[in-house]
């Protein structure tokens, strides 16, 4: 939804609006949030095809960060995770998902190691009040860095070579690394893209100081200001879920059973029943069973996006649904996720096709397009992966 | 690599159509071999470090026409290729004006209204009738042209698709075909536009690589066949291969290559072998011999016939057929190494349209004096350029920075008159140099302080065409896209369906339906006729299927 970033609307400015403001020709703002941030700045197919060739800056400040500080803050985050929290060493970063008692996905975030005793989780939705009940009787301190942390992604090939010409050296840092490259700057090599990219995080009013100093070095690495449309081409592109659109984060549902569990999001691999109690053991480990549906990545017949199409089994019975659909521009394929229901997604996964309606000069037409399967990424670049970087 | 002695199939020449038929063929099973007489593969879609630090696309220079259902059929994104789409374009005048044109509507129509009011208005009905007529011929691109004077159900039931598709287009549209198959792009322009500048910036398209002016019958067509491509689905849009238009090739090759093909590089084909009127092989000019029961020749057909078949296993009427072949050489081009981004004084700052294709021509009579100049055997006095600087979206092509340019040229003729005879031997450093002199100066038109920049700075000929990329006479397309020798006709009335007389030997090159441009599409169509016809595989699968 266009809005305008106007304070009377309850939105707050981001760190960097001032930066966002000047670039932007689009004017085209939506609420993250609580912030006025940016849809598009120039045009989205641009950005985009500056995110997958050059390199893209993003702010991400809206994100919720959180800080957990104590002797036994991996002992609250294993409690609270589902994966194994104490195998991730300081220096790197994990995916992470956390579920209810009833085993149904709150959120999912990016956990930093960043000590021993010290973690921040990076997530979509406000957690503080989650994250206390969790700690409840723990030796651990919770701080909201929500408001006091600011972060910037800078994503796509010439990210590397742009944090080098502003100084910065990132060279060792493999994915899922990070490193404090400054004091009060720190980096990872992490991002929303499934591309080589880099998040920087720093106290929230160095942020502008930050974005210039990366913006005078990306003058000739063909650096551009995004907006989040050119994001998310980029993460269907890489297979990553967000919530509210793949998924219901089930604390933001008002029926019963619109939750879903990490095993019907595709995310069994990030449930780790070995290591003890944690948040929705229990219902998970029956519902490891007896998924109810799949989310599935899948390969769409034709070249028209099925955003928003149902799912049927041999062209009749009614299935399921596609939640994100796009033709994607540099995998060159029509890609989807879909909600499928579990005989269906799993039995006969060659017998699923999308009922996708299109409007082509005012006439609507449906047209039965088949589904197949994809494992993996859609677009999973050798140059995501590569340590040393490449630098274009 | 390990060679074998035999194989299924042998594709000679490594360009992207060659590739192409090859992949599908290993795809399908069968055991191909590619031979290229080149140390690189690629054909003209390659990329070249001809100057450090910096890439040239140094023959086909933008992506369009590569067909998506052989870029989704063969996983070619999977194996590297990107493609980075330009906006627009702009064409500058001697005055110190522009011309934009932009990708969006209504600023195009803006824009033309600050140089006829009516020809702003006119655009709306011009792009219906273009657009109609692509629409109409993209579905055959990847079909085989049915051959009217054949009984066999095949080329029935292509014949019956045309014939289903043309009475849909209605009596009026199909006359609009024909009108458009056969007139002038010059006649078009002037039925729908007024402004000068307009006209030349439009017709641009009709007269790349052909040996035809804008005046020309036949050159409408050319303009279509440049507007039928598309990308991620906006037809007549064009883009960059990121990393140069050998990023096309390298990933077909790694899609041919994990399905089993092997290339072997640096020994072109010598003759391709026979016995009792059947292909059985090739021989190579280093003295290798492979046997294959099938050959598919990715080189034009005027090579591949004239030069490396025995002609006593060929009819003679089909001999002279190919010896006709219209295949002129039209086209020069520049490769220049920039220091950094050049001035373009009459533009505005950061332009979009400066990431698109530049032009110099004003006017449909300037245009049409370029080509008399070709006729005879001159380079034009007043080319027409058709230049971009990928540089400035794609970061692989020079140092930050800095920046390439592509400057495409016409008219070049191929057999350039000096002193009194004609010939492509001519061709010396002298007169390219001569040449790029004549060109640089009609860059300055839009681009004053453009020899400041150059570093480096690559002249091609048609004659360097010719000799290292094996086109005949350097014309692009591997022979001229006239009516008289498309569709059905093409490359010779009654082998449109890429077979020759010679039993086991296939034209896959752009020589063939539906004709040039880095499309895959006679690549892909070869294929399935070689998979139909000479193997137990039978049909191929996939969208080009």
């Amino acid at each position: 939804m266009t809005i305008s970033p106007d304070l009377t609307l309850g939105l707050v400015l981001g760190p960097v609006h001032d930066r966002l403001e000047a670039l932007s020709r689009t004017r085209n703002w939506y609420g993250w949030a609580g912030y006025a941030a940016p849809a598009s700045v120039e045009s989205v197919e641009f950005e985009y095809f500056a995110l997958r060739n050059q390199a893209s800056l993003f702010d991400i400040s809206p994100m919720h960060k959180y800080r957990l500080r104590g002797r036994q803050a991996e002992a609250v985050l294993n409690r609270l995770v589902t994966r194994d929290a104490s195998k991730l060493r300081p220096g790197r970063v994990g995916y992470a998902v956390w579920c209810d008692e009833e085993g149904m996905v709150i959120d999912d975030g990016t956990l930093f190691r960043l000590a021993d005793d010290d973690w921040r989780l990076c997530c979509q939705e406000p957690m503080l009040d989650w994250l206390a009940e969790a700690a409840w009787g723990f030796d651990v301190e919770i701080a909201d860095e929500s408001y006091s942390l600011a972060g910037l992604a800078l994503q796509g090939p010439t990210s590397f070579a742009i944090l080098d010409a502003a100084g910065l050296d990132v060279a060792h840092l493999k994915s899922f690394d990070h490193a404090a490259a400054e004091p009060d700057l720190m980096i990872s090599r992490t991002g929303f893209t499934g591309d080589l990219g880099y998040e920087l995080w720093m106290p929230w009013d160095d942020a502008t100081a930050v974005w210039d100093r990366i913006w005078t070095a990306g003058a000739h690495l063909g650096l551009r200001a995004i907006g989040y449309e050119a994001v998310n081409i980029a993460r269907i592109e890489a297979g990553f879920l967000t919530a509210g659109v793949d998924f219901q984060p089930v604390q933001a549902t008002e029926r019963l059973n619109r939750g879903l569990t990490p095993f019907e999001l595709g995310l069994g691999h990030m449930v780790d029943f070995s290591k003890g109690h944690f948040n929705g053991r229990r219902a998970l480990l029956s519902a490891r069973e007896a998924p109810r549906s799949l989310l599935m990545r899948v390969d769409v017949e034709g070249f028209k996006p099925a955003q928003g199409a149902l799912v049927y089994h041999r062209k009749r019975r009614e299935v399921g649904h596609i939640t994100s659909g796009i033709w994607s521009p540099t995998a060159k394929r029509n890609i989807a996720l879909a909600h499928v229901a579990t005989p269906y997604a799993t039995r006969s996964p060659t017998q699923l096709w999308a009922e996708v309606y299109t409007q082509e000069e005012g006439r609507w037409e449906a047209r039965m397009a088949r589904l197949t399967p994809v494992e993996g990424a859609f677009f999973a670049p050798p140059r995501a992966r590569a340590t040393p970087p490449a630098r274009r | 690599m390990t060679l074998k002695p035999d194989y299924d199939v042998i594709v000679a020449g490594a360009g992207h159509n060659g590739l192409t038929t090859a992949a599908y063929l290993a795809r399908a099973g069968l055991q191909v071999l590619v031979v290229e007489k080149n140390d690189w593969i690629g054909g003209a879609a390659v990329s070249r470090e001809l100057h450090p630090g910096w890439t040239y696309s140094n023959c086909s220079y933008v992506c369009s026409l590569l067909r998506r259902e052989i870029v989704r059929d063969l996983d070619l994104p999977k194996y590297g290729l990107q493609v980075i789409p330009y906006e627009g374009g702009a064409s500058f005048t001697r005055d110190g004006n522009y011309f934009a044109y932009y990708s969006d509507h209504d600023a195009l129509r803006r824009e033309m209204a600050r140089y006829s009011p009516r020809d702003a208005d006119a655009y709306q009905r011009y792009s219906q009738a273009i657009m109609r007529q692509c629409r109409f011929i993209r579905p055959f691109l990847l079909r085989d042209a049915p051959d009217p004077a054949s009984l066999r159900p095949r080329d029935l039931g292509e014949m019956a698709y045309l014939v289903k598709k043309a009475h849909g287009l209605g009596a009026r549209e199909l006359g609009e075909t024909l009108r458009f198959w056969t007139m002038s792009i010059g006649d078009f322009l002037n039925e729908h536009f007024e402004n000068d500048l307009i006209k030349a910036h439009l017709a641009g398209s009709g007269i790349i690589g052909t040996g035809l002016g804008v005046y020309s019958p036949g050159t409408a067509y050319v303009l279509l066949h440049h507007y039928m491509g598309d990308i991620d689905g906006g037809i007549g849009a064009w883009g960059f291969a990121r990393g140069g238009m050998g990023a096309i090739s390298a990933a077909l090759a790694a899609s041919f290559e994990t399905h089993g093909g092997t290339i072997h590089t640096g020994a072109g084909v010598a003759e391709i072998l026979t016995q009792n009127g059947r292909v059985t092989g090739v021989a190579l000019e280093d003295g290798k011999v492979f046997n294959a029961p099938v050959v598919a020749s990715n080189m034009d057909i005027k090579r591949t016939i004239l030069r490396h078949v025995d002609r006593d296993v060929l009819p003679e009427d089909y001999v002279r057929a190919v010896d006709r072949f219209k295949i002129r050489g039209s086209s020069a081009k520049l490769n220049i190494a920039l220091d950094s981004l050049p001035q373009f004084p009459a533009a505005p700052d950061h332009a979009s349209f400066l990431r698109g294709d530049m032009h110099t021509s004003e006017s449909l009579p300037e245009l049409e004096r370029a080509y008399d100049d070709w006729k005879i055997g001159r380079w034009s006095e007043k080319p027409y350029i058709d230049m971009l600087i990928p540089s400035q979206i794609d970061p692989t092509m020079a140092p930050p920075g800095s920046h390439m340019m592509t400057v495409f040229v016409q008219y070049a003729p191929y057999d350039l008159a000096v002193g009194g005879t004609r010939s492509g031997e001519n061709w010396d450093e002298a007169q390219r140099k001569a040449m790029a002199e004549t060109v640089v100066n009609q860059i300055e038109i839009a681009c004053p302080d453009i020899r400041n920049h150059i570093l480096h700075m690559e002249v091609r000929s048609p004659a360097e065409l010719e000799r290292e990329v094996g086109l005949t006479e350097g014309n692009i397309f591997q022979g001229e896209l006239t009516f008289d020798q498309l569709f059905f006709n093409r490359p010779i009335p009654g082998y449109s369906d890429y077979s020759t007389p010679l039993k086991g030997l296939y034209i896959c090159g752009s020589s063939a339906h539906p004709g040039g441009g880095v499309m895959g599409a006679p690549g892909a169509n070869a294929a399935r006729n070689i998979l139909r016809r000479e193997t137990r595989a039978g049909r191929m699968k996939g969208y080009a299927a």
